[in-house]
């Protein structure tokens, strides 16, 4: 995990810009945090809060991705962790509170808005369409087209594209003209993540990349994770239950609770055990409040 | 499926050789849906042949590309529908209406050619309406159509006062071109069914039609603007019934205002599902649904040659769209079990 971490020590990582950018850097210092260098931030929010109906998913969420780290995102189901996703990706629009990508407000109105702004997403549900190839789904949306206003499809280009892409990144597959449905949860996994990173995203967005998936199945994401981290500088947000999985990926970790960040932590100053007890006292105290409500 | 990580997709070298040439040309053949209405549509040909010998006759021949057209239009649109896991059944109705429209156009002394663009833009319109209704309202689409099919029926009804009518533009170089020429509606059919085939096939807009109904959320996350997708689609159905509507009316030259559109909308839906195209979204093919037309139409001449009364062709039809679709469904199960 070495040089993902800028945090600290302004004189690691690669930043040119930030070096540039250091003489009008502004420091903000939270007490017992470490200092957040503004020009390190790659993506923030700032109090977003949403609303379905009478449901209030997220209240107030301030959270900041820095450039070539690993933020993991914890919380109970129902916390508001893939909506804040969601938000941060462009599906969704917040009910309020501002986005700032590389120090820049930004007001996504779509997913393309976003993309172009370099932030890639790998959603819970892959967002894979089952009934099209491997090369389609990579290139989903994203089409190589000829013609202009006709957009005809250079299926070619684009099968020979997601061939070498595929092989550069180790993912094996028995064709890019193999239906989506035919492959296992693993390939599929790695398809959607192949299709996030093909095109040198700046901040990866991976909601449970993981989920459903057997421990021999995982290997093949993770490795992916830790290769696009240390040897392509993507910074990176993942959703993750599994807490080993989360300490071997992470450089920091933010719990969600009730639609807040209550915990911000680095990996290397938190344990699994503290984590845990964290998320079983938070747990406890629902809990209690539930059955409290309950008796009267 | 319990494997292990290398056989998952760790493995230096892939795992997946390349398949032998034999074994590719049977998969085309037995992976690709339109293998079963071919196979069904060549048999009735050679059965007819054999038992008319005006089958292959030059007049037959025109008679039978006539019967096609129109449900080889319908199916064609349905087919973009079907692949979004959506319906119309007002595509029927529509292909009805249009030339109602241009007659009644004609009638207030409109010229002839403003009365077919304006007719059709009608069309776009009715497609457009559907299309709100339906993303919009999140109104299903079978209850949206369905109502538009019974609203423009009583349209027709009403304007027309339930007199039938002779169609407009029937002579002339026009006529020809627009219907009256031997060959005018089999290749306005033909034309059309290509256009909508490219689109599905070669276009962005067909791969959006397709992701949308087979996956509408992660189609949506993925950017795709699935809504616009959707009521391009149904635009799309509506213009061309419309078009074939007008081309077939004036080739028969006079205009019934009691025909149920909904026979017509079920052809079209039949000849695109016994082709291969499935009902759920995601799968669709338009060369299987220009081959079921073919199918539909064949048998629909070949009962009135052989002098078999037209009650047998309703029997013949549904028997068809059992046995096709039966095995189907079974040679789709097959080849999912050899992939696995």
């Amino acid at each position: 995990m070495s040089g993902t971490l800028p945090a600290d020590s302004p004189e690691t990582g690669d930043s040119v810009e930030r070096d540039a950018a250091m003489s009008g850097a502004a420091l903000r210092v939270d007490a017992g945090r470490p200092a957040v260098v503004e020009q390190d931030i790659i993506l923030r929010a700032e109090g977003i809060t949403k609303r379905f109906g009478a449901l209030i998913v997220l209240r107030g969420v301030d959270v900041y991705l820095r450039r070539g780290e690993v933020l993991g995102l914890v919380g109970d189901n129902g916390s508001g962790k893939s909506t804040l996703v969601k938000i941060l990706c462009g599906f969704q629009r917040p009910d309020s509170g501002r986005i700032f990508v590389d120090g820049k407000e930004v007001g996504f109105n779509s997913v393309q808005e976003a993309r172009a702004r370099g932030i890639e997403t790998v959603y819970q549900d892959l967002a894979l369409v089952s009934q099209l190839t491997v090369y389609q789904n990579l290139f989903l949306n994203r089409e190589l087209t000829r013609f202009g206003r006709l957009r005809w499809l250079r299926n070619n280009a684009m099968r020979q594209l997601a061939r070498q892409y595929l092989s550069d990144i180790k993912v094996d597959i028995p064709s890019v003209d193999a239906l989506v449905e035919t492959l296992s949860g693993g390939q599929r996994q790695a398809i959607a993540l192949a299709r996030a990173t093909r095109q040198e995203a700046g901040v990866l967005l991976l909601d449970e990349p993981l989920a459903a998936m057997g421990a021999k199945e995982s290997a093949l994401v993770i490795e992916l994770v830790k290769d696009l981290s240390h040897n392509h500088g993507v910074s990176m947000i993942i959703i993750d239950h599994n807490y080993t999985h989360l300490f071997e990926l992470c450089d920091r970790l933010n719990v969600l609770q009730e639609g807040r960040i209550t915990y911000d932590q680095r990996v290397a100053e938190t344990s699994v055990e503290e984590l845990t007890e964290l998320m079983v006292t938070e747990y406890r105290r629902r809990v209690t409040v539930g059955e409290r409500e309950l008796k009267r | 499926m319990h494997t292990t990580p290398e056989e998952e997709g760790l493995a230096p070298a892939s795992r997946y050789a390349e398949r032998g040439h034999l074994r590719r040309v049977s998969d085309v053949l037995f992976q690709r849906a339109e293998t079963t209405i071919f196979i069904v549509c060549v048999a009735l040909i050679i059965y007819f042949s054999i038992r008319s010998s005006a089958f292959f006759s030059y007049t037959n021949v025109v008679t039978m590309a006539q019967y096609t057209a129109p449900i080889a239009v319908i199916g064609a649109g349905e087919v973009l529908l079907l692949d979004l896991a959506e319906i119309d059944l007002s595509a029927g109705q529509v292909f009805l209406t249009a030339p109602w429209f241009v007659v009644l156009l004609s009638r207030r002394g409109i010229p002839l050619g403003w009365a077919i663009v304006v007719s059709l833009l009608f069309c776009i319109a009715i497609g457009a309406f559907n299309g709100l209704i339906v993303v919009g309202l999140r109104v299903p689409s079978f209850v949206a159509t369905l109502g538009m099919n019974y609203l423009l029926a009583g349209l027709v009804l009403i304007a027309s006062n339930d007199i039938t009518s002779d169609m407009v533009g029937t002579s002339g170089k026009f006529g020809r071109f627009f219907g009256i020429g031997s060959w005018a509606e089999g290749l306005w059919g033909l034309a059309i069914v290509a256009i909508i085939w490219a689109l599905l096939k070669g276009t962005r807009f067909g791969l959006h039609t397709t992701a949308t109904g087979g996956n509408e959320l992660g189609s949506a996350e993925a950017g795709i603007p699935v809504r616009q997708v959707k009521i391009w689609c149904f635009v799309i159905i509506a213009l061309i019934c419309g078009l074939i509507g007008i081309i077939d009316s004036i080739r028969i030259g006079s205009l019934d205002p009691a025909a149920p559109g909904l026979n017509e909308m079920l052809s079209g839906v039949s000849a695109a599902v016994i082709g291969g195209t499935a009902l759920t979204g995601g799968k669709a093919t338009v060369l299987g649904t220009l081959i079921g037309a073919v199918v539909l139409g064949v048998l629909e001449d070949g009962f009135n040659l052989i002098g078999v009364s037209a009650n047998w062709f309703i029997l013949v039809e549904g028997a068809v769209i059992l046995v096709a679709m039966a095995i189907n469904v079974q040679l789709a199960r097959a080849t999912a079990r050899t992939i696995r």
